[in-house]
């Protein structure tokens, strides 16, 4: 499967003031596009070549870096595009994720706050996730292009802690950044989407 | 009380009011400005922030030196509350075995004082009016690295090619001879028991306000930083066995 960009489900400036206009125009349009191109040109020739993206991404991991690489980023950035949206985040969730953050992470707050310590305890730069594994939700963190597929595990929500996604706007304040995704930026419904299809 | 000194405390404060509520603000920032600043320190910038525009902004700089840095410093400080025994070795000895760091603050001591040794030398190797190399340091660029110009070209590659976070080195052992290395993250030549002559920074911190996704100019464009003087200094240190960070 070639890979291609996909359209921001919204427009640049949509997510202003916790998101740029800037940010996602040099995020989305130049990060993203350059996953795209060099994950095309490293799969050429390859035994992944025709594969989807999810086989790609469990298949090349700790064997080929610079299809790793890409892949998994395409991934995490189409899946980011989604996990966002205008007037996003808040505090009403669709019921079921609600009861199930109840019952496996000990409530919203404490999600809330597990969630962006794990974004800020990433050193370096990589993803904070909400998972399903085991039937369980679980937060969890990665470094650079790596997520939880290639852990046993299926993300239904993710926050890129790359400093290219929030220099512009935030500049070295990474818990401020943190903050606003989950508190102006989440789209719980595509999180509950992901969760329906996690199983 | 230093100008220096206060902006520290100031940031500080900053720093742990954005994480606290607004009722236990104040008295935070109060225990702040009486606690012992800790060990390790972020030396000045031995340059104006914009001494190296255009092709590191100024804006850049103070955000690098002033917040990054002094980030890797507090951190270090507050392990060093604990575990003062991290402030007793130079921190060269410290990074070289970092297997005797007890483990519980291995993994944050390998990242902060990692991250506070490279951004020391690397403020070090730059300024304005840095010169050329000549003398014993082209000469062994010459011998080891295979000129001055593929030295460019192969270190900008490799630092294209470092995915994510991390640093590109030109290393030298104790004989003299160079390297040209990569590193993820904070970690150091050190941590392998070489030096650092020269490196340069990677993260995305480093050039974003001015570069934004463009690494490659940025690598290309940071050579016009580069003090080769310092860079003299320190290769007859390494030769002297005397550098440290
Ligand atoms: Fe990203
Ligand atoms: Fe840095």
């Amino acid at each position: 499967m070639t890979f291609t960009l996909p359209d921001l489900p919204y427009a640049h400036d949509a997510l202003a003031p916790y998101m740029s206009k800037e940010t996602l125009e040099f995020h989305h349009d130049k990060h993203h596009q350059a996953y795209v191109t060099n994950g095309n040109n490293a799969i050429k020739g390859t035994e992944f070549e025709g594969k989807s993206l999810e086989e790609i991404v469990k298949g090349s991991f700790g064997k080929n870096a610079a299809v790793f690489n890409n892949a998994g980023q395409h991934y995490n950035h189409i899946h980011f595009w989604k996990w966002m949206k205008p007037n996003g985040g808040g505090t009403k969730l669709p019921g079921r994720i609600e009861k199930k953050i109840n019952e496996d992470l000990g409530g919203f707050e404490k999600f809330k706050t597990d969630f962006a310590a794990a974004g800020a305890g990433q050193f370096g730069s990589g993803w904070a996730w909400l998972q399903v594994k085991g039937g369980k939700l679980e937060i969890a963190k990665t470094p650079n292009g790596e997520n939880p597929l290639v852990h046993g595990a299926v993300p239904i929500l993710g926050v890129d802690v790359w400093e290219h996604s929030y220099y512009i706007d935030y500049r070295n304040r990474r818990p401020d950044y943190l903050k606003a995704f989950v508190e102006n930026l989440i789209n719980w419904d595509y999180v509950d989407e992901m969760f329906g299809k996690a199983g | 009380m230093s100008s220096m000194s206060r902006r520290r405390l100031i940031i500080a404060a900053g720093s742990i009011a954005a994480a606290t509520s607004v009722s236990s603000r104040a008295a935070f920032a109060q225990a702040t400005a009486q606690a012992p600043a800790g060990p390790f320190k972020v030396d000045p910038l031995p340059y104006p922030t914009s001494a190296l525009e255009p092709h590191i902004d100024a804006k850049t700089m103070e955000i690098h030196h002033d917040k990054h840095h002094q980030a890797y410093v507090t951190n270090l400080n507050g392990f060093a509350k604990d575990h003062p025994e991290i402030a007793a070795k130079p921190i060269t000895e410290v990074l070289a075995s970092l297997n005797s760091v007890p483990e519980a603050i291995r993994t944050g001591v390998r990242n902060n004082m990692g991250g506070h040794a490279n951004h020391t030398m690397f403020w070090q190797i730059m300024g304005p009016n840095g010169g050329k190399p000549d003398g014993e340091v082209l000469a062994a660029i010459d011998r080891d690295l295979g000129g001055m110009e593929k030295l460019q070209a192969d270190f900008n590659a490799a630092g294209g090619r470092v995915f994510g976070s991390g640093w590109v080195f030109v290393t030298v052992a104790k004989d003299g001879k160079l390297a040209l290395e990569t590193r993820p993250n904070q970690d150091s030549p050190i941590m392998d028991g070489k030096r650092a002559l020269l490196g340069n920074d990677v993260w995305e911190h480093a050039y974003y306000l001015t570069y934004q996704n463009r690494r490659p100019d940025y690598l290309k464009a940071w050579w016009n930083t580069v003090n080769w003087k310092a860079i003299a200094d320190r290769y007859a240190a390494a030769k002297a066995g005397t550098l440290g960070v």
